[in-house]
């Protein structure tokens, strides 16, 4: 919802964006994570707004400055700014929500919201299984850092070679995957998995979960007010 | 009372035409408890993945339960049958370990109060009470292990049948199992190359090698056989 309304509010609006960014440093204060946490890993999608680098130049509207070959506007500037802090704000609310809920709660979630279930299980298999896939990579990288040693004569062997040893390295990762998935399955079925993912119903929704909700839609509401308005 | 397995000239091949089962035998009676030993390779896991279905029975006959392990019955086998195996990461796919051990009481079509009860039960089961919400990632092998029982405990199984289950465990965690395994009541088939678990915890052993049950008897009796247990690769206790 929060990243629905910050991409819906127009550009320029400085109040609104204002605003959001507030929300987001006392969400961050409720969470207990402190507001720098969100703050610091929201940069690494920064480079994604780049994207709209080209905006100033192409957007028409009063020329402000040259650059090089170029003129920059006021109006495409604006957009870029706009579009930055947005993503930038919208990153922020999206890492506070991953890092506070678990991935469980998540998963009931997108559920409920009706996401598709196949596509709510492959979030969860992926989640359970990327760790364990990294920690089988990783041991393949250890069994060859093990055996490569230096010898008396010129070491490393040609790069052919070692391309082959890293292809056969990511093949038999691949291999491991799919055997894995298999005895996954195995025991899937073992405890009567007939291809209907079950769940449990969900949990209950308590007064304070519906005011939490009420309260943010009225803010979110406000905040898109303000953007139109002003 | 049904608590049996009863497998008759079992025959089985793999698409890649390696034959792994050539006509096994076996027969355990209720609240048996049975170590499964030999070689790998020699046919025990193949055999084991018979018991509730998982691989059709291509020649051969396999009753678990009382009722004939074929596709009309499947549902009902792989719930009197909780097979555990080898790798715990294997067996415990879900988000949580909540979710893992109430996968199966789920898939019975059980009521949710229940299906809570029954993972509650399990888990205390393994002493893995306070595990409930974790997610299984962060576990240590032998609290996987654990839960991966859990996970089959459960649906209230009447066999057991536990794929190599104290492998890769530290001693605390195996004598930990061992008492655990021991408190169980249900029929338990036990593959395993732990001789000395053998020894200590089930009093029926069976050796399996190629394909074939090789031998057949009272624990003791076979683990004094030194000449028997050489041929099959495998040490005294």
């Amino acid at each position: 919802m929060f990243v629905a309304a910050s991409t819906i509010l127009p550009f320029g609006s400085w109040l609104a964006y204002f605003l959001l960014f507030g929300a987001t440093l006392v969400a961050a204060r409720f969470t207990g994570l402190g507001t720098t946490y969100a703050l610091r890993r929201s940069f690494v999608a920064l480079p994604f707004a780049l994207a709209a680098i080209t905006l100033p130049f192409t957007v028409p509207g009063q020329t402000i400055a040259h650059f090089g070959g170029l003129t920059v506007t006021a109006e495409g500037s604006i957009r870029l700014l706009s579009i930055v802090i947005k993503s930038w704000v919208s990153v922020q609310m999206a890492i506070l929500l991953t890092a506070t809920a678990p991935v469980h709660d998540l998963l009931w979630g997108m559920r409920e919201l009706r996401v598709p279930r196949p596509l709510v299980s492959i979030v969860g298999f992926m989640y359970r299984y990327l760790f364990v896939l990294a920690d089988e990579s990783l041991r393949l990288m250890r069994a060859r850092a093990a055996r490569s040693g230096v010898g008396a004569g010129r070491s490393g062997g040609s790069l052919v070679w070692r391309g082959r040893v890293a292809g056969g390295m990511a093949g038999s990762l691949m291999l491991r995957a799919f055997e894995r998935s298999e005895r996954i399955y195995d025991a899937m079925v073992a405890r009567g998995f007939k291809g209907d993912i079950l769940a449990m119903s969900s949990p209950v929704i308590t007064d304070s979960d519906r005011n939490a909700l009420v309260g943010w839609v009225t803010f979110l509401a406000m905040v898109l007010l303000i953007g139109f308005v002003f | 009372m049904h608590h049996t397995i009863e497998v008759k000239d079992l025959r089985f091949k793999y698409p890649d035409g390696h034959e792994a089962l050539r006509g096994v035998a076996l027969s355990i009676a209720p609240g048996e408890k049975v170590a499964l030993v030999g070689p790998n390779g020699a046919g025990k896991s193949t055999l084991m993945l018979h018991l509730n279905g998982i691989l059709e029975v291509q020649q051969g006959e396999v009753c678990s339960c009382g009722l004939p392990v074929r596709k009309e019955n499947l549902g009902k086998v792989r719930s009197a049958v909780g097979l555990v195996f080898q790798d715990p990461d294997d067996q415990l796919f879900s988000p949580t370990v909540f979710d893992d051990v109430a996968f199966g009481p789920l898939h019975m079509g059980l009521a949710e109060d229940e299906v809570r009860r029954r993972v509650r039960d399990a888990l205390a089961a393994v002493d893995m009470a306070d595990a409930i919400s974790r997610v299984s990632h962060h576990l240590s092998v032998g609290q996987k292990k654990r839960i991966a029982i859990a996970t089959v405990l459960s649906m209230d199984p009447e066999i057991l049948a536990l794929d190599e289950p104290s492998a890769g465990l530290d001693p605390r965690a195996r004598r930990g199992l061992i008492k655990l395994l021991r408190k169980l009541p249900q029929t338990m088939l036990v593959s395993t190359h732990d001789i000395r678990m053998v020894a200590e915890l089930l009093p029926r052993t069976v050796i399996m090698d190629q394909g074939r049950v090789v031998a057949d008897g009272s624990t003791p009796q076979i683990l004094s056989d030194a000449a028997l247990l050489e041929a099959h690769g495998l040490e005294a206790p």
